[in-house]
């Protein structure tokens, strides 16, 4: 289909030489004479190539196939190992009703009362006002139970993928090779196109929070892994040499030193994990997750933009509150931190 | 009490580091005699330190100076193993550092060799007690005995009252004193200082080199003293060794380096140094007979070991060239009032007299 165009074959042989190329690669060709010009006629011949074959239909087609393969081991998966996804379902539901629970058991004027001191306390007056005018809208609006939801979707969310991307983050930071696999992994979770996972987490899982609890997690995991791993990588190298001076073990240079100096930085990979969870909540209510999402969701569904407009909106509130809290606590951290 | 008097404290043997030699092909160059330059063009790997040998004495404070860049930072670390060495030795009493096992090396760092460093390297989310007492915590002593250990340090560097604070609280100053009283707080035998005053103001620089001074006279410490500026290694060196492309060019007493600079490279340095506190009454003295003969001033006397500011008083109000006695009030030469005024003008002048 179409017209053959040259970037077509050129796209992935650029990528190469980049890579050949780039003194940033892992493991750079050795400099020798014969390099470069090898990697020209790699180049070259590719458009010999793919003019005498035409470019635009390659030789061979195997996608539909794997694909296939793939749908028949989710297949598997769903049936074999359903016990395994039904407990994990199990556990998280209860998580997920016992805390939505208290969030509404919680009578709401206190909610919001709590809210604003929070927003009083670690960020500004401004914020403290804002923050209660916005939840009082919700309120009014009818939108409190959805928001009580969306709220202990996103404490769950979160939790989670702290208590695994902090560790996976530390794991990183302390071996070049488990980073150097990790990364394109990281990279595939934050841009691998939700729809593409939705499927295979109901297949699993079926439809519903937790669901939606998954699918957000594959998302909000990534940013918070980086940032831990970096902020332990780049601490200062004259810090961790004195830490090794004093006769320091690799377990202690960690808990003792490494991990509270990079503090500052791993809560602002909280702080980004949150707003990640947010950001899914309305994709994630496409595979049963209710709250605010939901409401967006059905708003779309019966053509009542307006409905939807004033969901997102709750969904903007949210995320701008949890935004300004978490930030106020990374910038604690890194004052409480701060060399000079 | 089982070393001898005149057993090194910490013995460094044929030492040599290179950088970014994967096949050790530039340390053989270096071994064979080429210079730093030479092995980095033919092999790309740099020489940090080249067949260095010191042996330092129990109680000694030996000073490492040289320009930015000439090893110094490289031959402390080879010494608790913060780089490992490409070649040689170095032996802490009897035992041998660089043939340790890591536990056993752990185990040295944590009782044998503290470290001070340039730009302090202090924990900023701990307490000033907090981090004078890391190492204690790391080398695993009991919290009360941290507790005292750390404070009493803190009470010899004058902070005392700062242990809750936190270090960015601190001046530069005072948390080079933390940096100082974590190591001391350590109680190892020896103390290794990279520059550790280089950060800091002339003023509080000189104030905590008189610090470093009072305190060695009561701990009596082996300390390796590293910096790049002659008059600190001068004010607080018992020996200083001169370091150009890692090795070294010059080794001996302060005032031997500044008086007798070994070749054209050390005495660019010396030029810079006051003198005022080097130059003696004996290295300027006439002892000639027919000096010693003549008429001399009789209401003041001074002794040869006097240092040049020393003879400012008396050299002001004398009319006559000045006595000069050994310890037993011997006359061992004068000072003609002219050469003494000389002296006094310049660092250079001093030091040509001296050379006479
Ligand atoms: N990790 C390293 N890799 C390569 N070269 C190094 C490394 N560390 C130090 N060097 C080189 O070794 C020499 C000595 O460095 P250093 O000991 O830090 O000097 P100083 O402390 O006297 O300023 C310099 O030429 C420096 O560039
Ligand atoms: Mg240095």
């Amino acid at each position: 289909m179409g017209q053959p165009s040259p970037k077509t074959p050129l796209l992935p042989l650029v990528w190469l030489w980049r890579l050949i190329a780039s003194p940033r690669a892992g493991q750079p060709l050795p400099e020798r004479w014969y390099v470069r010009p090898l990697a020209v006629l790699g180049i070259m011949l590719s458009f010999l190539i793919a003019y005498a074959v035409g470019s635009e239909d390659v030789p061979i087609d195997v996608g539909r196939d794997v694909g296939n393969a793939l749908d028949d081991a989710v297949d598997w998966l769903t049936t074999n190992v359903s016990w395994f996804f039904q407990s994990i379902k199990d556990v998280m539901t209860w998580f997920l009703v016992s805390l939505e629970d208290m969030l509404l058991w919680f009578p709401w004027p206190a909610f919001i009362a709590m809210t604003g001191v929070i927003c009083l306390l670690m960020v500004s007056w401004r914020m403290a006002f804002g923050s209660v005018a916005a939840l009082l809208v919700l309120a009014v609006f009818g939108l409190w139970p959805a928001t009580m939801e969306t709220v202990a979707l996103i404490i769950v969310t979160v939790t989670l993928s702290i208590a695994i991307a902090v560790p996976m983050g530390i794991w990183a930071s302390q071996s070049d090779r488990l980073d150097v696999f990790l990364r394109p992994i990281l990279d595939a979770m934050q841009t691998m196109p939700s729809f593409v996972y939705l499927v295979p987490v109901v297949a699993f899982l079926g439809l519903g929070n937790v669901s939606g609890v998954l699918a957000s997690l594959i998302f909000a995991v990534p940013p918070a892994v980086r940032l831990t791993n970096l902020g332990i990588r780049q601490l200062p190298a004259e810090t961790l040499e004195a830490a090794e001076s004093f006769g320091a073990t690799q377990r202690q240079m960690l808990l003792k030193v490494k991990i509270p100096l990079a503090i500052p930085t791993i809560m602002a990979g909280v702080n980004q994990t949150t707003l990640m969870a947010l950001s899914m909540v309305a994709i994630a209510s496409l595979i049963g997750a209710g709250g605010l999402g939901l409401k967006v969701y059905q708003g779309l569904g019966r053509i009542e933009p307006g409905n939807a407009f004033i969901a997102g909106l709750g969904i903007v509130f949210l995320a701008i509150i949890m935004d300004r809290v978490t930030q106020a606590l990374t910038r604690r951290q890194q004052e409480a931190v701060s060399g000079d | 009490m089982t070393t001898s008097q005149d057993a090194p404290a910490l013995s460094i043997r044929g030492l040599y580091k290179v950088f970014a030699d994967p096949g050790d092909h530039g340390l053989e160059l270096s071994r064979s005699g080429r210079s730093k330059d030479e092995v980095q063009e033919e092999t790309g790997a740099v020489v940090g330190l080249r067949d260095i040998s010191i042996d330092i004495a129990q109680g000694e404070l030996f000073v490492v100076m040289g320009l930015s860049g000439c090893g110094k930072s490289t031959l402390v670390r080879c010494i608790n193993r913060l780089i490992e060495p490409s070649a040689g030795e170095v032996w802490l009493d009897d035992r041998e550092i660089t043939a340790m096992s890591d536990e056993d090396l752990r185990e040295a760092r944590r009782r044998d060799l503290a470290m001070v460093f340039q730009h302090f390297g202090l924990m900023p989310h701990r307490t000033v007690m907090d981090n004078v007492a890391l190492p204690l915590e790391i080398g695993g002593v009991a919290r009360q005995e941290r507790r005292e250990r750390a404070g009493g340090a803190l009470e010899l560097v004058g902070l005392g009252d700062w242990t809750a604070s936190m270090p960015n609280q601190l001046s530069g100053g005072m948390k080079q004193r933390v940096g100082l009283a974590r190591g001391l707080a350590m109680e190892t035998p020896i103390l290794l200082m990279d520059e550790p005053f280089s950060a800091l103001d002339p003023v509080i620089r000189r104030d905590l080199q008189d610090e470093l001074l009072a305190l060695q006279e009561s701990v009596q410490k082996t300390i390796v003293f590293i910096t790049h500026d002659l008059n600190e290694a001068v004010r607080v060196g018992d020996r200083i060794a001169i370091m150009r492309d890692g090795e070294i060019v010059q080794l001996g007493a302060p005032n031997d380096v500044v008086l007798n600079p070994a070749d054209a490279f050390v005495r660019e340095f010396t030029q810079d140094v006051r003198l005022h506190g080097m130059v003696t009454a004996a290295s300027i003295m006439d002892s000639s007979a027919e000096a010693m003969a003549g008429p001399t001033e009789q209401r003041y006397v001074v002794r040869e070991d006097a240092v040049l500011d020393d003879l400012v008083p008396a050299g002001l109000s004398a009319t006559q060239p000045l006595q000069v006695v050994d310890d037993s009030g011997e006359l061992v030469g004068v000072i003609p009032l002219q050469r003494l005024a000389r002296a006094m003008v310049s660092d250079e002048a001093a030091a040509a007299i001296a050379a006479e």
